[in-house]
């Protein structure tokens, strides 16, 4: 489908994703006494802010032609390893440097896969998931569920449970995160060599761009940001529980970024995107849990949310001839 | 034949060196001294050798099922009885699918965690059909097989909710706000727990619910949903949860907001240290009511021998309730061996 078949009234999808937000922001507003309320929009974006720190390393994957599934399993098993490792009696600095480094490790890996072996990325961070969890689970972890009892007493405690001149510390990671991210992408020549990847990466290697070396820092770079994710979780809910591995949450971290607008087919969007997804789920999960709508229901309408927004992805963002021949991912 | 010949010649070795040492030293106590035949010890003994014991739980790797799996492994030890863990790392296919293989195997009971009421009933009845002895472990499903041990889940939910009665109902001087997080909604813990909290409170009109959420036992769910209902019901006097381990998520969200002591929490579970009596200990939990996971390794251990000895004429036909005994575990009764730990129950049995 060529661009000229659109509608020329036609708007982007962040726009009609900002839109339904909106819309909700002011029906809860109205009929929700105790939802517009400094202390609820701040709970609301709390709550969404691991989801929103996992959507900007699954978007940096998404934007460079990619996509990385074993992200919920790197944050689990290498912060799982961190409390262990410090419940056992080692700092928690050093604790926190052998994590990321295993979480980094898990990343090479993934990068090495799509790059070097050239497996497609959907099928390498799949199993990569599944060998990191079996690995780590079995070689390194005593249990499922690691309590924070080590360093409870510590900083690291604060990073996820404190708050700053009233603002919980999650909120301030996940924009801080965010900026990081959106300034690398668009500022930074690897950042834009990303762009150029995920746009057409027959073009880019033909220009000069290292395109190997650059799939290795990107998932490098989604697993430290995993990394971040899983510190913020684990130190809000004093515990790692490594069966939120087998759980739908990086489903839930695709939906966020492909909702805000992020493409599929690579090469588009940017961390705004992800923002505005992650702020969607964040209304309307809040909302529903206010008014106490049933868990079943919930999943439902949030599930149609997902199957609109890819239907309006691909309504917006047709197939090019390049992802007719290399498909979406 | 062989074997008798050979036990005689062992007996006379036996003798021999027990001659020499008392005869060098003066000592009697000998390890490998053999117990004279009461008539029982080594019928029943001979009755557990060899035999195969299953056991398929949700997963290994947490509390209840590493406490059960001890109690197991210990007695396959003492008694030489096969033990094969299968373990589907909750995934309810996977455990669907060890379980019917196991029956194939033809063991002489099967010991089953079922993660929902309804995906082992089939196999049960399977295995009973097929003369294997079922015991199921702590949740119930819809076929009973022949020995149920485990927690009776709509007495704890009563139990919870009397507490919580006490903490927010009348003369409290609270709101009678309360909020219920349950776990996975087909698991019997809900179906029971949730029947059983409405059915009390009709008897307290005082006490409402005011939110009634799920957070798939996951401890990040439960805090993000806690911190929205404690925001929006600023008076909320308490919350009943239905897992420890995802409850420590609910008790995080109310340290949050400051209302530690405030807001009264009250969780339930197997009763480890470091999930239980810990967290009643700092407060982050006001009442726990403990099915006592060491308790019911103990009687795993005692139900598996006892189906040994005597394997039901037809399995499946006449099922025994073995229901945990429960605990409720305040403040003030958090003594010192209200809990148990997994590592002790580990390295020396349950």
């Amino acid at each position: 489908m060529s661009p000229s078949f659109r509608p020329a009234f036609a708007f982007t999808q962040e726009q009609i994703v900002v839109a339904i937000t909106l819309a909700l922001l002011v029906l809860f507003s109205v009929t929700l006494d105790s939802f517009l309320t400094a202390g609820n929009i701040l709970a609301l974006i709390q709550n969404v802010s691991i989801l929103g720190i996992l959507g900007v390393a699954m978007a940096l994957a998404i934007i460079g032609r990619g996509i990385d599934l074993s992200i919920v399993a790197n944050m689990a098993v290498s912060v799982a390893w961190v409390l262990q490792l410090s419940n056992n009696g080692v700092p928690i600095e050093i604790a926190i440097v052998m994590g990321l480094g295993l979480a980094l490790a898990i990343g090479l890996v993934n990068g090495f896969l799509v790059a070097y072996v050239e497996i497609p990325a959907i099928f390498a961070t799949l199993a990569m998931g599944t060998v990191a969890y079996g690995f780590v689970r079995s070689l390194l972890l005593e249990d499922n569920l690691i309590y924070l009892k080590g360093a409870a007493d510590t900083w690291f405690k604060w990073i996820g449970s404190g708050q700053v001149v009233g603002i919980p510390n999650s909120v301030l990671l996940f924009g801080l995160v965010a900026v990081v991210a959106h300034v690398v992408l668009r500022i930074t020549v690897p950042g834009r060599f990303i762009y150029a990847m995920g746009d057409n990466p027959t073009a880019a290697r033909s220009t000069g761009i290292p395109i190997r070396p650059l799939i290795v820092l990107q998932y490098v770079t989604a697993a430290a940001i995993a990394f971040v994710a899983g510190v913020i979780a684990a130190t809000s809910v004093d515990s790692v529980e490594t069966r939120i591995v087998r759980s739908n949450l990086v489903y839930d971290v695709i939906l966020v970024v492909v909702i805000g607008g992020v493409g599929l087919s690579g090469g588009k969007g940017s961390i705004r995107n992800v923002i505005v997804g992650t702020l969607l789920i964040g209304v309307l999960v809040n909302g529903m849990t206010i008014m106490n709508v049933a868990y079943t229901l919930q999943n439902i309408i949030k599930s149609l949310i997902l199957l609109t927004a890819i239907v309006i992805d691909s309504l917006m963002n047709p197939r090019d001839e390049q992802t007719s021949q290399q498909g979406d991912i | 034949m062989l074997d008798h010949g050979r036990k005689a010649m062992n007996r006379c070795i036996l003798a021999a060196a027990l001659t020499a040492i008392v005869g060098l030293s003066g000592l009697a106590a000998i390890a490998h001294a053999e117990q004279p035949d009461d008539g029982l010890v080594n019928e029943s003994a001979a009755a557990m050798k060899g035999k195969k014991v299953g056991f398929v739980p949700i997963a290994m790797g947490f509390d209840l099922t590493e406490a059960w799996a001890a109690g197991l492994k210990h007695d396959a030890e003492a008694f030489g009885y096969d033990l094969s863990i299968r373990d589907p790392n909750w995934s309810v296919d996977a455990g669907a699918q060890a379980f019917s293989q196991l029956i194939s195997e033809q063991p002489d009971v099967i010991v089953v965690h079922p993660p929902e009421i309804q995906a082992y009933t089939r196999l049960i009845q399977q295995a009973n059909a097929q003369g294997i002895p079922v015991v199921t472990m702590n949740l119930k499903a819809d076929a009973n097989g022949d020995v149920f041990i485990g927690a009776n889940w709509y007495d704890i939910a009563v139990k919870q909710t009397e507490a919580i009665v006490k903490s927010c109902g009348q003369g409290s001087g609270k709101s009678g706000k309360i909020a219920v997080m349950q776990g996975v909604l087909t698991n019997p813990t809900s179906q029971y727990g949730i029947q059983a909290i409405e059915a009390t409170l009709k008897q307290h009109p005082e006490v409402q619910i005011v939110s009634n959420q799920a957070a798939d036992w996951d401890a990040s769910k439960a805090h993000a949903i806690a911190v929205t209902v404690l925001k929006a019901n600023p008076d909320l006097c308490g919350f009943i949860g239905m897992w420890d381990n995802m409850d420590v998520g609910i008790a995080a969200a109310i340290k949050e907001a400051g209302k530690t002591g405030e807001v009264a929490l009250v969780s339930s579970g197997g009763g480890n240290q470091a999930s239980a009596c810990d967290n009643v200990a700092n407060g982050n939990f006001s009442t726990y009511i403990s099915y006592d996971a060491k308790g019911q390794a103990r009687d795993l251990m005692m139900a598996v021998r006892s189906v040994l000895q005597s394997k039901p004429a037809e399995p499946g036909t006449k099922s025994i309730a073995l229901y945990t005994p429960l605990k409720t575990i305040t403040k003030e009764s958090n003594y010192p061996g209200a809990c148990w730990n997994l590592d002790d129950v580990k390295k020396y049995g349950p």
